[in-house]
């Protein structure tokens, strides 16, 4: 009964100055819509390079590198165990480059339910040659199912048909610079050298662009029986092992965990990309201080309407305290006030953030690096309506309070008196 | 009859801006159930600012103030407004109403505010009450578009809404021509006799005041003759 005068009071006030009320809830609406459709594009951009990062580079990679062996004879000659050892220059062994055991870790790793999927990988230097120039090179045998299913393969291809590795003897794809470089197109002829000297023939199946150019430079890919084929090697070599996991925070701990377990080198995403995420974060803290810098503004609109709502309005004040209204029911009368502005000025903003966003979703964006995009991106991520609404009305909370505390503190003699 | 509605003991103000002056000086006295008092007095004497203390709104005095018995001083802000809501009702000289309100509304919202009874029945009352004054067909205007005898008959109606132990007025009829004076003063006349309606009014209109059950005369803030 009580909260319903005090309602009805603040509804009758609000109306009373509608076109002023107005536009304070329009600044509130305006800094919202801003708020949203600037969040949801920035982080539609973070997703975007995130994807264009986390579909190409595998989460947890299992390898083995060229090293000096860690345990030396003497080290394990029980007389000279408990003394410090200096050995100078130690060589490595060039035995060691691939992964053995590759078939039973691959065997152990599928009935990991933490695991979404596994990848074989052999890794080669190569020269590529056109004419009389060699071009440093890499060629990738790999399982092109399995490729695709991971690192969503088939995205990348501009021309070709990636499936000509499996059926193709002696096939390649080749990264869009290096294939512009070699002069070549679909159904060419590739020259390749490999490390130990051996030439090959191959024929060009597919062109692909990843959208770095780093890799579309020297990058070229063929099946994993034409890569054991060129090096020379038996059928279960395979240098690398590419894990995609399915919660991806547990990157860190599972590369340590298979790194003990499998006695292999192992690279998380998590660690060698660091400096991704820290881009993404400064972006997202770019969004929000832009959107609550518009909400403060807002909340300074709001506080002006209310003070002047409330100079004009003393007479009432004081009538109401007259007739028995409290000083705390004046404050929540003008509260009330500044959040429902804030409220309705918030809805709108929601909608038109919505409808902001969805227009720049439909904004062309050709760029030769992403294929697969044709418009701006944009995020619609529920969390930002709720962050945005949770703000506004913070906001106009902050920004009637000190108003309302005012207005509650109206002497009603002094105005009664000044008549 | 006999009941003190509202009592007043050596009551004192002082006012220091821009020096100290006193300007209520020892004032008692008592008001009982159904009494139509009056306070006249020459201008500045002190007549508003006592009702605004025996309003509560004004609690900067010393002295002490009971109403229905009830000592006023020691109380909460929220307390008082209660009081002011249930057994206090104004009327003042510059019809005070509330201008984005109806008339009606206006009416209704001390007893809204109460809470006591559900809207329609404080509705209903309002609606007797304005009958009772002869100005129910304006009910729905806006309080802005009344003429002033109306709107003071609006501000009575508001005031006994919440049917209360005693009306203080501020010179309710200051502002009014010779026949609205009259028609107000017949209000209260009738409010009085008919149901035991307590009143105080502080007014300058010596006929206004001669035709009350007693008047109670100010000079420099005291008492000179009950
Ligand atoms: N806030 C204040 N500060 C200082 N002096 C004040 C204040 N309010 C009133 N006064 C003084 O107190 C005295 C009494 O004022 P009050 O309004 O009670 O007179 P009154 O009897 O109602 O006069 P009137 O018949 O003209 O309405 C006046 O001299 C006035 O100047
Ligand atoms: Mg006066």
């Amino acid at each position: 009964m009580k909260a319903g005068v005090i309602l009805k009071v603040a509804g009758k006030l609000l109306f009373a100055r509608w076109k002023q009320t107005l536009i304070a809830a329009i600044g509130v609406t305006f800094s919202i819509t801003m708020f949203i459709a600037l969040l949801s594009f920035m982080v539609g951009l973070n997703e975007l390079l995130d994807n264009m990062i986390l579909n190409r580079i595998p989460h947890i990679r299992l390898y083995n590198e060229v090293m000096p062996s860690q345990h030396q004879p003497i080290t394990l000659s029980k007389v000279h165990q408990r003394r410090y050892n200096f050995i100078r220059s130690v060589k490595s062994v060039a035995s060691r480059q691939y992964i053995y055991n590759s078939i039973a870790i691959q065997n152990a790793l599928q009935v990991d339910d933490r695991i979404k999927g596994i990848a074989p990988k052999i890794s080669a230097q190569v020269f590529f040659h056109d004419g009389p120039i060699d071009i440093t090179g890499v060629v990738e045998g790999i399982d092109i199912e399995k490729e695709q299913n991971l690192f969503h393969f088939r995205e990348y291809i501009i021309s070709g048909e990636p499936e000509n590795l499996n059926t193709v003897g002696n096939s390649i794809i080749l990264g869009k610079s290096l294939a512009d470089k070699l002069q070549v197109s679909t159904g060419d002829v590739v020259r390749v050298t490999t490390a130990s000297g051996t030439h090959f023939v191959m024929k060009l199946v597919g062109i692909f662009q990843s959208g770095l150019q780093d890799i579309d430079k020297i990058q070229s890919y063929t099946s994993l029986a034409t890569a054991r084929k060129i090096l020379n090697k038996p059928n279960d070599y395979i240098t690398d092992l590419q894990l995609q996991i399915k919660n991806i925070d547990d990157a860190a701990i599972l590369s340590k965990e298979f790194s003990e377990r499998f006695g292999t080198k192992t690279d998380d995403i998590k660690t060698s990309n660091a400096q991704f995420e820290t881009g993404s974060f400064i972006r997202s803290l770019i969004s929000y201080s832009v959107g609550i810098t518009l909400l403060i503004v807002a909340g300074f609109g709001i506080y002006n309407i209310l003070n002047m709502l409330i100079y004009e309005k003393m007479d009432t004040i004081a009538i109401l305290k007259a007739i028995g209204f409290s000083g705390t029911n004046i404050k929540s009368i003008f509260l009330i006030i500044g959040l429902s502005i804030g409220l309705f000025g918030g809805s709108l903003g929601l909608l038109f953030g919505f409808l902001f966003s969805s227009l720049i979703d439909l904004i062309p964006f050709h760029t030769a690096s992403l294929p697969t995009i044709t418009t701006y991106p944009v995020s619609y991520n529920p969390i930002f309506y709720v962050i945005a609404i949770s703000f506004s009305l913070i906001t106009t909370y902050l920004a009637g309070w000190a108003p309302s505390r005012k207005a509650s503190k109206v002497d009603p003699v002094l105005i009664i008196r000044g008549k | 009859m006999n009941e003190v509605v509202l009592e007043a003991r050596h009551i004192s103000k002082s006012f220091h801006d821009p020096v100290t002056l006193p300007i209520l000086k020892d004032i008692s006295f008592t008001i009982k159930k159904g009494e139509f008092v009056s306070i006249t007095g020459k201008s500045g004497c002190g007549k508003s600012t006592l009702l605004y203390i025996l309003s509560t709104m004004d609690t900067d005095y010393d002295g002490e103030l009971f109403i229905e018995q009830e000592n006023m001083k020691g109380k909460t802000e929220n307390q008082l407004a209660y009081v002011r809501n249930a057994k206090i009702g104004f009327v003042f000289q510059f019809h005070y109403l509330i201008h984005e309100f109806t008339v009606i509304e206006n009416v209704m919202l001390p007893g809204l505010k109460l809470g006591a009874h559900s809207e329609e029945e404080v509705r209903q009352r309002a609606i007797d009450q304005l009958r009772a004054l002869d100005i129910h067909m304006l009910a729905n205007k806006k309080a802005n578009l009344i003429s002033g005898g109306e709107k003071q008959r609006v501000a009575i109606a508001r005031a006994l809404i919440n049917s209360p132990s005693i009306v203080l007025c501020d010179e309710p009829t200051g502002n009014l021509d010779k026949a609205n004076s009259e028609v107000v003063f017949k209000i209260f006349k009738h409010l009085t006799r008919e149901r035991q309606q307590t009143i105080l009014v502080v007014t300058h209109d010596q006929e206004f005041a001669a035709n009350t059950h007693r008047i109670i005369e100010m000079e420099d803030g005291k008492i000179v003759q009950k």
